[in-house]
């Protein structure tokens, strides 16, 4: 048996795959010290850390202890306002970023957004993206565009596409298999990182796609585990997504009576799903869809729910203080919860919680339990994704309002566009949070995340 | 008077249509208003302020009819009729002095000079009266007017002062208008100002290096960050765009026209930000009796995130926005609804907002309120034109302008139909009376509600 089978597999993070590659490269005994050293903090696209990956495989051997430790940390980010790491990512992006002008100075670790006006660039770059599997590429447009948005969209489609491009991988020769692949894997997200920044729900689904395949074992042959990587990519899927939606309307369906007023924010498909389902088996209640600028996403919900004849209210966040009087219950979708309970979700979610609490209404959150994250987040500005600046000054539809249109260039300077994505509620807002694994209390978020991550190595 | 009742309702008809934008300006119009109807009121020799109150008060519960939400139009009403009747005790309390000093001048008999003194209180007791007396509930009920009951006092005056009392008079007629006028010119004149009274205080709040985060447009709110920065503060805004009117995008580029550095967010992103603010300073619709604020949609979400975050939350209100009146259900009686297609394009979704199909009700409720209501505890300062104010203090303040020792100016006919006391659940009644204003209780308590109105002594 070839040496790197002996160690202890270690659940590997997205950011390990440059380590990986590179020490491929190099054709150290990356084996041994890219698992051990997994947990160095690195940064992103970074050459420097290789060397301290080499010089840590000597020390990799005595130091267990740290290593179990430093497991527990989430590894990092880039970091977007430190000029030199700037530049070399530049170097090696695909798309061509754009200075971004104005930018907030509060939000200049964050990676500018990158709009739909770079479709051209990058469709042009196809024929030279050789290493990139065309359903891979698709899946990167999609997300530019924002054509496939949400935490659950996005993770299937990302891993579908992955599905397309096991099965259409070989290896080449004098390679192993789980080390090329997982080099082309990490290829292939990285290219999906710079059409758009991933989600929490993406992450983890790569690091299991990634702990699949560092176990597989090495008397497969090639098609047999690609067989196996795709079976268990179905499973993870069907699992983890599916059916734990399934699980998720069971509990959630439970908690709405006859007469309630629901409230519900933006458009999360759990929480489509539960409002459906509790409709169809015969529950009595009114909903409240509450939407806001720039993405009006609540206005996809509400044409969903009223074809299917429930009776709603649409109204914008402003005005949530004068709906939450008759409101009963909130419930709410999440991208992510991390483990001081704060969930990470839609901008406008914490307003929305808070008024609610204000007003003793009951807040209840559906997230599946994959998107859980041993991360901690106090505040929304640590970490967030910037959307496109021009969004705000714009409203579309309505010429009366377009105040921001004819300003001088000087004028210009003074005056900063910001769009956020996600914002962080803090968990004193939350009642209960309804996941597949049962309706917990936001305490109990890192009991699960350590518990049921496990699940990953013993499948 | 055919001149003002055309004034009279063209003014009512703007209101009702709603084309008045703003109290500042409904209240200087209504105050332009109530002076031409009081130059135009044509009083008796005796007992004017009778007469130019009950004109008033005739075209003010008109007006007020007109547009209920608008509290600057009864605001600016009170003050009026407060400045009718301050004026005449003051004229009164004039002449009343000087014909003591003419009765204790005359060569009279010995005797009668006991008697004159005397009388003479009397007369300036029936005079402040005439004027100051509260309404008894027959006449509030019977609508008698209060000029029939003046007569009998000031008969019984004496007649010896009566000769001289009529010669006061018919100099005081002309100058009851003429100091009635000027004194709603200063009114005017202090509403048109108020920016500047409350700008001036801008420097003592905004130190350098400030955040101030602000939703919506208020033009109080622009002054003040303005005349910070021309006393050379430098501060960083962050507006919020107030959606569906999106007047933040308006506040935005004045500011930024003026040079300062301003970012603009979205409402949702409020939470998100106020975390790294140092100060909330908004404009506000109306101040009621208790510290509570009608303000713009959105700004009881901001005075939440803002006592969470433990941010100061400052409200500017010019002192014409003050109002006695306390809230009840005021998200509902004191709102208004704006159109629905400023949130959903009609043509989007027309096959779901069509009520003519299926069974008829309606599947789509579109919701677009007007004002938000923030309650007194999450306000932490007021800054008018007087100085600034805690917000339990903000019920005084109304006093120093309009309260008289009657009260009559607040309890307009359609006020008295609340004075029925209704008790629900278990609560004891409690009789509180506040001169001159009309107690409405509500309890915290959602489910069981208090509410007491009663008139006042």
């Amino acid at each position: 048996m070839s040496f790197p089978i002996l160690m202890k597999p270690l659940p590997l993070s997205l950011k390990d795959f440059n380590f990986i590659a590179e020490a491929n490269k190099s054709n150290a005994p990356g084996g041994a010290a890219s698992s051990k050293s997994v947990k160095q903090p690195p940064q992103k696209k970074d050459g420097p850390p290789v060397a301290s990956s080499v010089a840590a495989s000597e020390r990799g051997v005595d130091r267990p202890v740290e290593k179990e430790r430093k497991k527990d940390l989430p590894p990092p980010r880039m970091q977007f306002d430190d000029e030199s790491r700037v530049g070399k990512a530049k170097r090696r992006s695909l798309l061509n970023q754009p200075e971004a002008r104005n930018r907030v100075e509060l939000f200049r670790h964050l990676p500018p957004h990158k709009n739909g006006s770079q479709l051209p660039y990058l469709e042009s770059k196809f024929f030279e993206l050789h290493e990139m599997h065309p359903s891979v590429y698709k899946v990167g447009l999609q997300y530019l565009t924002g054509d496939t948005s949400g935490g659950n969209a996005r993770c299937i489609a990302m891993l579908q596409a992955f599905q397309e491009a096991i099965r259409d991988y070989s290896t080449p020769p004098e390679k192993t298999l789980n080390r090329d692949l997982t080099s082309k894997i990490g290829g292939f997200v990285s290219f999906l990182i710079e059409c758009r920044p991933l989600s929490m729900s993406m992450g983890n689904a790569i690091r299991f796609l990634k702990s699949r395949i560092a176990r597989l074992p090495l008397t497969l042959s090639e098609s047999e585990a690609k067989a196996a990587l795709c079976s268990d990519i179905d499973r993870f899927i069907n699992e983890k997504i599916v059916l734990a939606d399934k699980v998720i309307l069971r509990h959630a369906a439970t908690k709405i009576r006859d007469g309630d007023v629901l409230l519900t924010y933006g458009s999360s498909c759990v929480v489509e799903m539960i409002l459906l389902y509790a409709h169809e088996i015969g529950k009595q209640f009114r909903v409240v869809v509450v939407d806001s600028r720039p993405m009006l996403e609540g206005q996809k919900l509400l044409r969903r729910l009223v074809a299917k004849g429930l009776s709603c209210t649409y109204t914008q966040l402003n005005a949530i203080s004068y709906v939450m009087h008759e409101v009963t219950r909130v419930f709410l979708g999440a991208s992510s919860i991390f483990s001081n309970g704060t969930v990470y979700s839609r901008v406008g979610t914490a307003p929305v919680a808070m008024v609610a609490h204000a007003f003793h209404v009951p807040v209840l959150v559906c997230c599946e339990a994959y998107k859980f994250h041993e991360r901690v987040q106090l505040d929304s500005i640590c970490f967030n994704e910037l959307g496109d600046p021009d969004a705000v000054s714009k409203v579309p539809g309505r010429v009366d309002v377009n105040y921001l249109d004819n300003l001088t260039d000087k004028q210009k300077e003074n005056l900063q566009l910001l769009n956020l994505k996600y914002d962080a509620t803090p968990s004193d807002y939350i009642s209960v949070i309804v996941t597949d694994y049962g309706m917990i209390p936001p305490t109990s978020v890192p009991v699960i995340v350590r518990e049921y991550r496990k699940e990953y190595l013993l499948i | 008077m055919p001149d003002t009742q055309a004034l009279v309702n063209d003014f009512i008809s703007k209101l009702k249509k709603r084309k008045i934008e703003g109290s500042q300006a409904t209240a200087k119009q209504t105050a332009e208003l109530l002076r031409s109807v009081i130059s135009q009121t044509r009083v008796p020799y005796t007992n004017q302020a009778a007469a130019l109150i009950q004109s008033v008060k005739a075209v003010g519960e008109r007006l007020i009819a007109a547009n209920p939400v608008e509290l600057a139009v009864g605001n600016v009403v009170r003050r009026v009729l407060h400045i009718i009747r301050e004026e005449d005790l003051s004229l009164t309390t004039a002449a009343m002095a000087g014909l003591n000093l003419s009765a204790v001048s005359d060569d009279e008999d010995d005797a009668d000079r006991d008697n004159q003194p005397v009388l003479s209180a009397a007369a300036i007791a029936a005079a402040s009266r005439s004027t100051l007396r509260p309404p008894s509930l027959q006449t509030l009920l019977e609508d008698v007017p209060d000029s029939a009951a003046i007569p009998h006092t000031s008969s019984s005056g004496g007649d010896s002062e009566g000769k001289s009392k009529s010669a006061d008079k018919s100099s005081r007629s002309r100058k009851l208008k003429h100091d009635v006028i000027e004194a709603v010119n200063e009114l005017i004149q202090d509403i048109s100002t108020c920016h500047e009274q409350i700008a001036e205080q801008a420097v003592e709040h905004i130190h350098q290096n400030e955040v101030i985060l602000t939703l919506g447009s208020s033009r109080t709110v622009l002054e003040f960050l303005c005349a910070a920065k021309e006393k050379k503060r430098s501060f960083r805004v962050f507006v919020s765009e107030g959606a569906p009117r999106y007047q933040g995008h308006l506040l935005a580029k004045e500011l930024v026209m003026r040079g300062l550095q301003t970012t603009l967010i979205t409402d949702s992103a409020v939470f998100a930000m106020i975390s790294r603010v140092n100060m909330v300073i908004v404009g506000a619709h109306a101040v009621m009796a208790n510290g509570g604020v009608i303000a713009p949609v959105g700004l009881n979400m901001v005075a939440l995130a803002a006592q969470k975050h433990a941010v100061p939350f400052v409200v500017l209100a010019g002192s014409h926005k003050l109002c006695p009146l306390y809230p009840h259900h005021p998200e509902v009686l004191l709102n208004e609804l704006r159109s629905p297609s400023e949130l959903l394009d009609f043509g989007e979704f027309s096959d779901c907002l069509d009520f003519g199909s299926g069974i008829g009700a309606p599947l789509l409720h579109v919701v677009n309120p007007t004002f938000d209501y923030v309650q007194p505890k999450l306000v932490s300062l007021f800054i008018t034109d007087t100085g600034g104010h805690n917000p339990s203090y903000i019920g005084e303040m109304y006093r120093l302008f309009v309260v008289s020792a009657c009260g009559e100016g607040m309890n307009f006919k359609s006020e008295i139909m609340r004075t029925n006391c209704i008790a629900e659940g278990n609560f004891v009644k409690s009789s509180i009376r506040m001169r001159g204003i009309n107690f409405f209780g509500k309890l915290e308590d959602r489910k069981s509600q208090f509410f007491c109105g009663c008139g006042e002594m």
